[in-house]
Order: C-alpha cells, then sequence, then structure tokens
C-alpha cells in the first residue's frame, strides 16, 4: 500500500470508541448490521455521507477510550480508507495498522482540509496532496515496521506468511 | 544506560541488550487477560490462522464480566461462542461468569505480580499496574498475535513521573487524585505515555487506591500507570500467590519527558462533568445537581474499601425518594467480604439495589441503563455521551463517599461532613 485517494470527512475531537461503536451494539453477530450503528449519537446519516467521503479528518485524540476493536471495523466495512488525525489515542492506532487502515498523524490546520476535498496520501513520501485546492503537506511517515504490515493488508496477513 | 521501570520490564521481556524510548521493539507476553471480546472479534479471526493451538493456555486468563448473567440474546450467544473457544483450545484459566469483574479478579487470582508483563483485551487493563507490572489494553487483532506466537511489538514510550506526597484527607479518595490528574492535563496528555508513581504518598495509598489510579490512567491516554512496589504490595501479591516475584525500581539517572508533584493532602472531592472525564469541577461548583441514579461499582471503585466508605456514610439513612441507588462490588471475593462485614445489609436497608458482580450499568449493559435526559452520578471511569444508557443522559464521575453521600440526598453533594460525623 503506496497511495491512498479518497475523499475528506471532517470529525472532531476525542471522537471515542463509544461514539463510534455504542455499547448497545457490540454484541450483534454481524458486523454489516453492527455499521449501521456508526457514530449513530454524534454524527447525523453517517453512513449515507460515508458512502461517499471515505478518508476521515479529526482532531485530537482520535479513538480514545475502550479497546473495542469493532471501531476500526465498522469503518472498514463502510469502505473508510485511512484516517488523519492530530493525535490518536494508543490501541486504537494500533488496531487500525493492525488491520491494515493507514493512521495518518498530521496536525492539520482548518484551511487544508474542507469536507469532500479530493486528496491522496503517499505513505512512503510522507506526503498528503489535497487535489481540490491544489496543496501538499508532508507529514512524519510511518516507521518500516509498520507500513509492512500495512503492505500485507494487516498484522495477520503478515502472521499467516510467518507460520 | 538508565531505565525508568516501563523500559526496564520491557528490556526483560525482549531480546534487546539495550532499548530507548520511540523504539519498536518485540516483547514476550507474561500473561493475556481476555473477556467478551473473545466471542466478539477474536475467535473469529483467530480460527482464519488454522492454527488449532495457542501459544500457552496456561497463559491465558478468561472470564466473563460485561453482560452477565447474559441479559439478551445476543450476548448469551456471545458467550457461547466464548465458552466453545476456550475449550477448544483448552484454556486452564476460565473464570466462567461468577467471579466478578476481569480487572479485579484478575489480581486476586495472583496472576499481576512485580516485573510482568501483561495485557488484555480490555483498555483498563492498565489497573495492574498498581501492582508495579506492565499492564496495557489491547484490541482483538493484537489478542490473536499474542494467542498465536506469545509475542506482540511494543512502541518503548517515553514516561512521566509524578511524585505523590502527603495523605489524603478524610473524605477524599484516590478517585479525586486521579480525576483531578486527567483534568490538569487533558484527556490526550499522556498519550502514549507511561505513568510512573512515585514518593512517599504512594505508601499512604491502599492497594485498592492504587488500582483506581492505574485503572484511569488510560483517561489520559497512559499506556501505564505502574507504581513502586512496597510492603503492602508485596503483602498483597504474597496473600494471593506462591509464584516467586522481584519488585522492579526505576535507575536513579533515569530519564522523564516530564515530571509532577502532587501533595494529597491539598486534595478535595472532585467530579467529572458529562461528557469528558477531564470536565473537572471542585464539588463545590456541582453541590445541588438533581441526580436520578447514583451507581456504585465497576473495576474503578467496586472494590471493599470503596463499600467500606459508602456504607459508612449510608448507614441508617435512606436513598433519596427520587433516586435509584445501585451497588455492585467488583467481584464475588469482595461480595462474600461485604457480606461479612454487614456492608450489603446497610445498603439494602437503606434502599439501594445489590447486584452481582458484573459491569453492567458503567457501559449501559444492564441492571441499570439510564433513560433519557437522566443524571447519573457513578464511580465508574468514563462519561462518554451515552455511555451508560440513552445518548441524552449526563453522567457525574466521582468517588465512591461522593456517590454515596449523594445517594442520600438526592443531589450532588460533599461527602466530607458526613463522612465526620460518623
Ligand atoms: S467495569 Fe466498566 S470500565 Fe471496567 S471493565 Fe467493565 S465495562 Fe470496562
Amino acid at each position: 500500500m503506496k497511495k491512498v485517494e479518497g475523499y475528506v470527512y471532517i470529525m472532531g475531537d476525542n471522537i471515542s470508541t463509544d461514539d463510534i461503536v455504542p455499547s448497545h451494539c457490540l454484541t450483534l453477530r454481524d458486523s454489516m448490521e453492527m455499521a449501521q450503528y456508526t457514530c449513530e449519537a454524534i454524527e447525523a446519516n453517517f453512513t449515507q455521507k460515508a458512502k461517499n467521503l471515505n478518508i476521515i479528518v479529526a482532531g485530537d485524540n482520535f479513538g480514545c477510550g475502550s479497546s473495542r476493536e469493532e471501531a476500526v471495523n465498522v469503518f472498514k466495512v463502510l469502505g473508510i480508507k485511512a484516517i488523519i488525525a492530530n493525535s490518536f489515542a494508543r490501541i486504537y492506532f494500533r488496531n487500525l495498522i493492525n488491520q491494515g487502515i493507514p493512521g495518518i498523524t498530521y496536525q492539520w490546520d482548518p484551511r487544508d482540509f474542507t469536507e469532500g476535498d479530493q486528496i491522496a496520501i503517499f505513505l512512503e513520501k510522507g506526503i498528503i496532496q489535497n487535489k481540490t485546492n491544489n496543496t501538499e503537506f508532508s507529514f512524519i511517515q510511518l516507521p518500516p515496521f509498520l507500513l509492512a504490515i500495512l503492505e500485507k493488508g494487516g498484522i495477520l496477513n503478515q502472521l499467516r506468511e510467518k507460520i | 544506560m538508565s531505565y525508568t521501570i516501563s523500559e526496564k520490564v520491557l528490556l526483560e521481556h525482549s531480546e534487546k541488550e539495550d532499548i530507548s524510548s520511540g523504539e519498536f521493539i518485540e516483547c514476550s507476553i507474561d500473561m493475556v487477560m481476555v473477556h467478551e471480546q473473545l466471542g466478539g472479534r477474536i475467535h473469529q479471526e483467530y480460527e482464519k490462522l488454522h492454527l488449532n493451538r495457542v501459544w500457552d493456555p496456561s497463559k491465558i486468563f478468561f472470564i466473563l464480566d460485561h453482560w452477565v448473567p447474559a441479559p439478551t440474546v445476543s450476548a448469551a450467544q456471545m458467550h457461547q461462542d466464548c465458552r466453545r473457544f476456550a475449550q477448544k483450545y483448552q484454556f486452564i484459566h476460565n473464570m466462567g461468569i461468577n467471579e466478578g469483574i476481569c480487572h479485579q479478579v484478575f489480581p486476586e487470582k495472583g496472576f499481576a505480580r512485580p516485573g510482568m508483563l501483561i495485557v488484555g483485551s480490555d483498555s483498563h487493563t492498565t489497573t495492574y499496574g498498581a501492582f508495579n507490572c506492565l499492564a496495557t489494553g489491547i484490541g482483538a487483532t493484537d489478542v490473536c498475535v499474542v494467542f498465536a506466537t506469545g509475542k506482540l511489538w511494543f512502541k518503548v514510550p517515553s514516561s512521566y513521573r509524578i511524585h505523590l506526597s502527603g495523605n489524603l484527607p478524610e473524605g477524599v479518595m484516590a478517585k479525586d487524585f486521579i480525576l483531578k490528574f486527567i483534568g490538569d492535563i487533558s484527556t490526550k496528555g499522556a498519550i502514549y505515555k507511561s505513568l510512573e508513581f512515585y514518593g512517599d504518598g504512594v505508601q499512604s495509598l491502599s492497594m485498592d487506591g492504587r488500582m483506581t489510579i492505574s485503572n484511569m490512567v488510560v483517561e489520559a491516554g497512559a499506556k501505564f500507570g505502574i507504581f513502586l512496589a512496597d510492603e503492602k504490595t508485596r503483602r498483597w501479591v504474597k496473600r494471593v500467590s506462591h509464584a516467586p516475584f522481584k519488585a522492579v525500581f526505576p535507575d536513579e539517572e533515569a530519564s522523564y519527558e516530564k515530571k509532577f508533584n502532587y501533595d494529597l493532602s491539598d486534595l478535595e472531592p472532585v467530579v467529572a462533568k458529562p461528557h469528558s472525564p477531564e470536565n473537572i469541577a471542585s464539588i463545590s461548583k456541582v453541590e445541588g445537581i438533581q441526580i436520578d441514579q447514583a451507581f456504585l461499582g465497576s473495576c474503578t471503585n467496586g472494590r471493599l474499601e470503596d463499600l467500606r466508605i459508602a456504607a459508612h456514610i449510608m448507614k441508617g439513612k435512606r436513598v433519596n425518594d427520587k433516586t435509584r441507588c445501585i451497588v455492585i462490588p467488583a467481584s464475588k471475593k469482595i461480595y462474600m467480604e461485604a457480606l461479612t462485614e454487614g456492608l450489603i445489609e446497610i445498603f439494602i436497608k437503606a434502599g439501594a439495589v445489590v447486584g452481582n458482580s458484573t459491569c453492567g450499568p458503567c457501559i449501559g449493559g444492564h441492571l441499570g441503563v439510564l433513560g433519557k435526559d437522566e443524571v447519573c452520578i457513578s464511580t465508574t471511569n468514563r462519561n462518554f455521551i451515552g455511555r451508560m444508557g440513552a445518548p441524552s443522559s449526563q453522567v457525574y464521575l466521582a468517588s465512591p463517599a461522593t456517590v454515596a453521600a449523594s445517594a442520600i440526598k438526592g443531589y450532588i453533594t460533599d461527602p466530607r461532613e458526613r463522612v465526620k460525623n460518623k
């Protein structure tokens, strides 16, 4: 995975895993069904909007709270390709990488992105291109160790090759 | 090289000669704790590896605690999947549904000992740091990696040194300290950091109180919340385990990214207002807010010390007519001790509902879910939108003393007067 392209979905600070997957649907057995509740209490029509907007751009401490990995999986099910945030909560960041979704830490300025912007992320170069407003920003690349996990589409794929 | 406690434990569990913060390393895991997540994503993902074994069935601790006994058909099915998996892979430490909440039962059964490296499928696995071991939460995929290999990648964190001095005043609890700390540094203030607690203030804290602090470090984003071991730690661990252990101390020259000093005797009762644990207000600022429910329990504050102070405040009193009070001891062991001490009778006579040991209301699971616009004061650790029920419900986090005093009044109130007037 070298390049990710998509459209920006803007979210705020401190989005918790409780916000992303409310606990009342944690016992649901079907991930499609669970995904229908994604962000239900904090975003109107998340699932509808996510059909067109597939790169989340968020503020500080994204994914704080519970370790529930469902909070990564519902995004995956809904077609979210990457998440850019000022900062990530630790467990959430691991869960993203482990499931093969790039988590990009980048302190962004409101002028950098508007919802709906078309962007491309070059993972190895550490560059985000905003094609809508013709700008480019650089971020600190993920270490090779994590890029290798993303390259395989997640840590379990990598593990399968080793065992 | 000079190391902090967390660097020492990580180094010990890796094959490296030396390490420094920011580095990625692979470590061997001493124990992994799993709960209902096993029947969520873990079992499905693990089966895809077609391994038919786990690396070491004696190093897995499995418990059902979030929704026990199962309140819904889907929870019951999740439990079935968990049990099937535990049986198939011959888990040795299978706790079932009636032992209590993971973070209480795990140390009670002697699995948290100084120097260990422990991970768990729950963010509050940090609780075991109270016992001078490194413990942190991981997601389902990481659990699969540990099940398969016994190893996991870690980024070596940098550390914050938190020096505690003095004694907590009467009616002020470890919970008030950790809430204040989170309010001071914010919910993102310690992302990825290891918090290490030192100073003579540590010795003045009970093990129960230290567990409350380590439990909530994750609310500031921290990876570990680790205490120096002292006589109290040794006594506690020896009571529950015969396994040998060695306390880990930091090197004198160890480097810390930041240092903090807190005098525990300066503290007062505080609450975290909706909808964030960093939203701290001193008790005087929220005095008088009407409450529909008061909840005493969870892995943060369902321990004996918590039940004792609450019972002391509630003895011979009645829970306010407009308020429901729910008490849930964090484990069966604590429940039995509270029974012997007569605490449960005090709660029941005061009009509280006493439930079996489970997470229950803490995640809005069962046994006291909040309705629309309802207000709850709770000893739990998170007050995010909808955490305990309806999205419009409001949760104030507080100490067991504050929750008990508020249950009697029917509004949020300062517990200090009630503690004094025994
Ligand atoms: S009591 Fe609450 S915070 Fe603790 S493990 Fe259970 S759900 Fe999580």
